[in-house]
């Protein structure tokens, strides 16, 4: 009955103040839903990173030409291509850190045709270990094999986005392709890897064998007939890959025949530190975007205690009044804790659906991954509350104290 | 038994650190059923021991017994329930809450006395029939005269049948027709056996009383059967 009583006063007193009631929600609203929206953002922005991690497999190290073909126009500097089959060979049997050299030849936007579907994409000729040193699986179907690399066959795996695009739903497995024009028959299909963190679509790409990418497919550069793209390669777990790396330079620069004056031939990355600093650059990000929902959850807060401390002081009065006409302390305090309750909650709970709402828009909108995190969003909401519930609960509790008269001359 | 019983009252006031003695010792009984009034300059005390009376305020000294009741060693939840039910007090500036309906500030005691919607809606109607605002129910304070206004406080002092009413310038804020009204009623509510205390500057509205109490410098200095009473006697 008591309880029912405050209840009923508190939410008279929100309906009947519906500016100040409106003016408190919305510092709520727009703090909680803030911190939704920014740490979705970051949440999403440290997930693409985790995946593009997982698809490229870690202790990478990635050995370039310098001459990546591209529509058969050659560019980058260092444009005679330097590195060789041979190259990949020797790393992988002359330094002990590495458990494989898989080398690729690449020629990006290549014409792939099926009936009259085609696609462009990136087709890249390897050897089998290339989809372990990159942790890719096939999801139908099956990988090439070291037999197909030695015969030049003509088989060609899809990634998931160019299966879609040449067969729709239907599997492209067995089926006979044309890959620049030359009949190729699809073995397998990769397991979807999905986006990768600047954006690019890890599965719109085409593997085959090596010795087929050189002899039909793509063909061998006429600066240098012995020349391939790159070589990826794997460092064993627990190596030091920073000598790793000195290790397999110091190979290549002897084969190359470099003499100690002369500059590289060619690109050396390590893409575990690549990884590492795009992954700092995350954490910066999401450390930011924690920062600025930080400052408006404050700001917001600061909103509510303005609101709550202004609109308190000024029913000092009505305190007085009503504990001269008989209310119990515990009757003044329910109603104020009820009414700051109230408003708390009803901000949160639309502050989360705004947030949600954002979120989504800008996954839809701004086509950037989001990870909701209904954890944080519940702890801004409690903090939300608490301001609210606090700074309209206690300068109440205070006026409670009063005499009536007291409450009643104050202005 | 008398129906209030004060002895050796006082009240000081601090303010920073000079003591303003408001009240240097009061005592007093009234008996039930008395219609007194209070007069005496300004600034000589009267709304401190109105306040006192109805436990609205602490005095710094002195005893106060209510209907029996010790009211001054009470609970601060009995206390609450002594103003709620044995107390109404009419104040100068009305009180009543901007945000509500005559109706509403008149049912604001009974919500506190834990009584039913019904109950109370009913009771308040009736409350307001009797101070003859039954067209203004649903009329808020700013919509309202001075003295409907204070026709709503009336009645929500009346409104849970209290043992004494206090009442502290009811008029002071009302011209003289008006003035006559209010007091016409707490008349005939004093004729219907209600304790009445009002304080008051007008002789013209002291006349009503069958008793005067004057105050001087935070002392009575008089405390007598009306002047014309008297004669008539
Ligand atoms: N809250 C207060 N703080 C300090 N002094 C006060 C306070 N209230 C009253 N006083 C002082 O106490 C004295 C008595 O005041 P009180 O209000 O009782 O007078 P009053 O007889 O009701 O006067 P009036 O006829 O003008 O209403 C005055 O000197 C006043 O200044
Ligand atoms: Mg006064």
């Amino acid at each position: 009955m008591k309880l029912a009583n405050s209840t009923l006063a508190a939410l008279r007193a929100v309906r009947v103040n519906k500016l100040r009631s409106a003016l408190t929600m919305l510092g709520i609203v727009l703090g909680v839903s803030s911190v939704t929206v920014m740490m979705a953002v970051g949440g999403g922005a440290s997930q693409r990173i985790q995946t593009e991690m997982r698809n490229l497999g870690a202790n990478t190290i990635v050995l370039n030409s310098g001459a990546l073909k591209s529509g058969g126009v050659s560019k980058g500097q260092g444009s005679r291509p330097s590195v060789t089959l041979a190259d990949a060979q020797a790393i992988e049997n002359e330094v002990p850190a590495v458990v494989a050299a898989s080398p690729q030849h690449n020629f990006a936007g290549m014409q792939l045709i099926y009936g009259n579907a085609n696609w462009s994409t990136l087709v890249t000729g390897t050897t089998p270990e290339y989809l372990t040193i990159r942790n890719w699986t096939v999801s139908r179907g099956r990988a090439f094999d070291r037999e197909d690399v030695v015969q030049g066959s003509k088989v060609v795996v899809l990634g998931r986005t160019v299966a879609e695009k040449l067969f729709g739903n239907q599997s492209p497995v067995g089926q006979e392709i044309r890959v620049n024009r030359i009949p190729m028959t699809v073995i397998g299909e990769l397991a979807a890897k999905g986006q990768s963190l600047a954006g690019l679509d890890t599965d719109d790409t085409a593997v085959i064998p090596i010795s087929t990418a050189l002899n039909r497919v793509i063909g061998r550069n006429p600066a240098n007939p012995r020349a391939i793209s790159g070589v990826i390669i794997k460092v064993r777990d627990g190596a030091n890959m920073a000598s790793a790396f000195t290790e397999i330079r110091q190979v290549v620069r002897e084969r190359h025949g470099l003499l100690p004056a002369q500059e590289d031939d060619f690109y050396l990355i390590n893409l575990t530190e690549v990884m590492r600093a795009k992954e700092d650059s995350a954490r910066a990000l999401g450390i930011l975007l924690a920062a600025i929902a930080s400052v408006s959850l404050l700001v917001g807060g600061i909103g509510i205690m303005n609101i709550m401390l202004v609109s308190v002081t000024e029913r000092i009065r009505e305190i007085g009044l009503r504990l001269a006409v008989g209310a119990r302390r515990s009757d003044i305090l329910g109603q104020f804790l009820v009414e700051a309750i109230t408003l708390s909650l009803i901000g949160g709970i639309a502050g989360v659906a705004l947030g949600l709402g954002g979120a989504v828009a800008v996954e839809r909108y701004a086509n950037l991954g989001v990870v909701l995190n209904g954890q944080l969003s519940l702890v801004a909401m409690a903090f939300a509350a608490g301001v609210g519930i606090f700074f309209g609960f206690y300068p109440a509790w205070k006026a409670s104290l009063l005499q009536p008269v007291e409450a009643l001359r104050s202005d | 038994m008398p129906l209030v019983t004060v002895s050796d009252l006082t009240k000081t006031y601090v303010v920073g650190q000079t003591a303003v003695p408001a009240l240097r010792g009061v005592s007093l009984a009234i008996d039930s059923g008395e219609f007194v009034a209070v007069m005496g300059s300004s600034g000589s005390g009267k709304s401190t021991l109105m306040n006192l009376l109805g436990c609205l305020d602490a005095p710094s000294s002195g005893t106060y017994h209510l209907a029996g009741q010790d009211v001054l060693r009470l609970s601060s939840n009995k206390l609450a329930a002594v103003r709620n039910t044995s107390i109404g007090f009419v104040f100068q500036q009305f009180n009543l809450l901007a945000r509500a309906t005559a109706l509403e500030n008149v049912e604001l005691p009974m919500v506190y006395a834990g009584l039913r919607r019904r109950e109370r809606r009913r009771r308040a109607r009736e409350a307001l029939a009797q101070v003859g605002l039954s067209e203004r129910e649903h009329h808020r304070p700013s919509q309202l005269s001075g003295g409907q206004q204070q026709r709503v406080a009336i009645a929500r002092a009346l409104v849970n049948q209290p043992l004494l009413l206090l009442a502290d310038e009811p008029t002071g804020a009302l011209d003289s027709v008006t003035s006559e009204e209010i007091m016409a009623a707490l008349v005939r509510l004093n004729e219907g056996g209600l304790t009445v205390v009002v304080v008051t500057h007008d002789p013209e509205v002291a006349r009503y009383a069958r008793r005067v109490i004057h105050f001087k410098d935070g002392r009575v200095v008089s405390d007598d059967l009306n002047q014309a009473m008297r004669a008539a006697a």
